[in-house]
């Protein structure tokens, strides 16, 4: 049973007051992956604030501030498991202010989950969590319209958000979009298949992040090794091994293979692939492995081994989507360090093409400031080239993040365009 | 024809064993912390793995309170000939001595919150600038914030609501002079997954965690060991349970629970059929709502 289950990854996005801590709890709870102890801690918390039964919601907050303000704060990780899949959901808070904090849940998500309620459809902030998802290409969006049973579960209300999301959703690069009605704080279609909606033929949530193929959502085509570190031994079973380290990005590398190494442009041939329990044949994304070439060939981190007939481009001219993440605002043709795959250089961002408002979807030629949680295009220029795939043909070669120097902070999140 | 995905043990796996790495090429003297704990047990297996053909390039550190069970220090002393990696050991009585902490009075009294001006004393003595820890997001509500590179001031401590931002797996470890990081590789692990992990990789693990005949007083609603540094009240009485533990800590502190499970795959069973947390019968967890968060903040593990 276990030995063919796969991760899944998911965001959830929502407002304040839509029902998302609720339809979390409610998929913990109805998957019984909460445990007696949390249920009594959650019990008593009720209890003092006056609730009425169990708010499942708060089993969500984590840290002290949240639970004195009734918010979430920072992205929480939670974990539950089923007979079909084991999921990672990363709870990332719907304020407007924290834009940050979703583009951070979504860069490794497989699935985004954005509430809509019933009562009031797609809204602006509805708007911006879609465009979010789709910047960060997560590959599935699940649309779920909560609150059904305060709409009398009326199919009209779900109808109509569809046909407010397809309105604009066609802008936006999403390759996979579903709806699914449901009323989180009774559990109708979150695990168990509502009774009062016999008009909804598709599948409960839960069927539906268990079921939805996602062996297509890396990319198995364009074969990317970025080498973390150099393993040398000079032990006496291995004497003269030289293994190149690291997490396969992308596509599938196999023995005999003829690659090359970038920046330097030398050619070899895969001798093996190694890890701890055996010599592999072939190996894929996002495998973590040992790679040794025919070749003695100087190479070290921050370089990439790449299929000879499959290149990156390289480059010292980006162009990117950035997302800000810092209080600080970016310092006009100031220098930072930039982080992609396991490259690191110095960079400059040299112009701010525009700005995008995610409330209107307008572009903002003027102002040229960049600051927390602002969506701009940028033009960068690095010291060195960069081995890059565009962030829609890959996730992992086609993102970047900025560092300040003089703060060691992480300052932005770039997507390759 | 191959299938060309992982299943979520591997792709766990891969995962920390990219953080491992990460570690390596990105700080100057990490360490593991190693409490002879399963989960720092599936840490040190992994970067045997990371590392493999090399040694694990990393010296394990061990914060050592005093109130061991003996068991674990066994454990970790074959564990380290077989490895064939330094070991360091920060002492909870040497801080005491030293006049650093002042041990806690009372029945319930612990040396687990002492220990961290030890684990502190000794990341600054042995320069250490990234310790790598067996912490899990689903263990404690405090825990599923943290980031898999988590910064740490120059006083050791966490700010838990201005964390840097992880994205993709870009994992920023530059930090200032005396400055360091805590990297926790399996974060994304359960108890579950730990305990199938054990299993398929075969790993030995101390035979605390095997039902077996012990000597126990009931406190707390739970088997609290018998042991030298136990004061028994007036109405507690010790008698001989078969128990085994989920958890490993202070053997003053840590709870067994009454069971049969005495091979790993019946482990993993009762785990999976578990209704209370695993952390429930750790009473360093009990003192408040908070408890945790409190002593992250200050720069517990």
């Amino acid at each position: 049973m276990l030995d063919n289950n796969q991760l899944l990854r998911f965001t959830t996005a929502g407002s304040v007051d839509d029902g998302k801590s609720t339809l979390i709890g409610r998929l913990l709870y109805d998957s019984k992956s909460i445990f007696e102890d949390q249920l009594q801690a959650i019990e008593s918390t009720s209890k003092k604030k006056g609730h009425e039964g169990v708010d499942l919601a708060l089993f969500t907050d984590g840290l002290r501030d949240e639970r004195e303000q009734g918010i979430t704060i920072d992205v929480a990780y939670r974990y539950f498991t089923t007979p079909k899949r084991k999921f990672i959901i990363a709870d990332t808070p719907g304020h407007i202010q924290y834009t940050r904090n979703m583009v951070t849940g979504a860069s490794t998500a497989n699935a985004a989950i954005i509430l809509v309620d019933a009562r009031y459809g797609v809204i602006e902030q509805t708007r911006r969590h879609a465009f979010i998802a789709s910047l960060l290409q997560i590959p599935h969006i699940i649309v779920c319209i909560n609150k059904m049973d305060l709409v009398d579960y009326e199919e009209h209300a779900y109808s109509k958000v569809i046909d407010q999301f397809e309105e604009f959703s066609s802008k936006l690069l999403v390759k996979d979009i579903r709806f699914i009605p449901i009323s989180a704080l009774d559990g109708d279609n979150v695990v168990n298949r509502s009774t009062n909606m016999n008009w909804y033929q598709g599948a409960p949530l839960l069927h539906t992040l268990e079921t939805m193929h996602i062996s297509s959502d890396i990319n198995k085509i364009d074969a990317r090794f970025p080498v973390q570190t150099v393993l040398r031994p000079q032990n006496d079973s291995h004497r003269d091994y030289r293994g190149y380290a690291g997490r396969i990005s992308s596509g599938i590398f196999r023995v005999g293979d003829e690659v090359m190494v970038l920046p330097s442009g030398f050619t070899s041939i895969i001798k093996s692939i190694d890890t701890y329990e055996e010599e592999l044949k072939e190996a894929y994304a996002p495998m973590s492995i040992s790679m040794a070439l025919e070749d003695d060939i100087d190479i070290s981190r921050g370089d990439m081994i790449v299929r000879s007939n499959n290149k990156p481009e390289a480059t010292q001219d980006l162009e990117m989507m950035l997302c800000w993440l810092h209080d600080n605002p970016s310092r006009p043709r100031a220098k930072y360090s930039i982080r992609h795959t396991t490259n690191e250089q110095k960079a400059m961002i040299k112009e701010v093409v525009y700005k995008f408002d995610i409330n209107t979807f307008k572009r903002n030629v003027e102002d040229k400031e960049l600051r927390m949680n602002d969506i701009s295009k940028v033009k960068i220029r690095t010291t060195k080239p960069l081995m890059i795939d565009s962030y829609r043909e890959n996730r992992t070669t086609g993102s970047i993040i900025l560092i300040d120097d003089t703060t060691n902070e992480t300052v932005a999140a770039g997507m390759i365009v | 024809m191959s299938k060309y995905y992982l299943n979520y043990l591997d792709e766990l796996e891969s995962e920390a064993v990219f953080i491992l790495r990460e570690v390596w090429a990105q700080f100057q003297n990490p360490v593991i912390l190693f409490s002879g704990g399963k989960d720092s047990i599936v840490v040190t297996h992994l970067a045997r793995k990371a590392f493999y053909p090399s040694r694990i390039p990393f010296a394990l550190m061990h914060v050592d309170t005093g109130h061991n069970f003996p068991e674990t220090i066994d454990f970790r002393d074959k564990l380290i000939s077989e490895l064939g990696v330094n070991l360091i050991v920060g002492s909870v009585q040497d801080s005491i001595d030293d006049g650093r902490v002042a041990e806690e009075k009372g029945k319930n009294a612990t040396r687990n919150s002492l220990q961290i001006t030890t684990l502190l004393d000794a990341i600054e003595k042995y320069k250490v600038d990234c310790a790598i820890g067996g912490g899990r997001r689903d263990e404690e509500k405090a825990r599923a914030k943290e980031r898999f590179f988590s910064h740490r001031d120059d006083f050791g401590q966490w700010d838990p609501k201005n964390q840097r931002p992880e994205l993709w797996n870009l994992f920023n470890g530059k930090h200032f002079e005396g400055e360091h990081f805590r990297v926790f590789p399996i974060s994304n692990w359960t108890e579950m997954d730990v305990w199938n992990y054990i299993k398929r990789e075969n790993i030995e693990i101390p035979s605390l965690y095997y039902a077996h005949e012990r000597k126990v007083v009931w406190r707390n609603n739970s088997w609290i060991p018998y042991s030298e540094f136990l004061v028994l009240e007036e109405n507690e009485e010790i008698t001989t349970k078969k128990v085994r533990f989920r958890t490993l800590g202070d053997i003053t502190i840590t709870g067994g629970i009454e069971s049969e499970a005495d091979t790993v795959t019946k482990i993993a069973q009762e785990v999976s059929a578990m209704r209370q947390t695993e952390r429930g019968n750790r009473s360093d967890d009990k003192r408040s709502e908070t408890a945790m968060e409190d002593r992250k903040r200050q720069g517990y593990f």
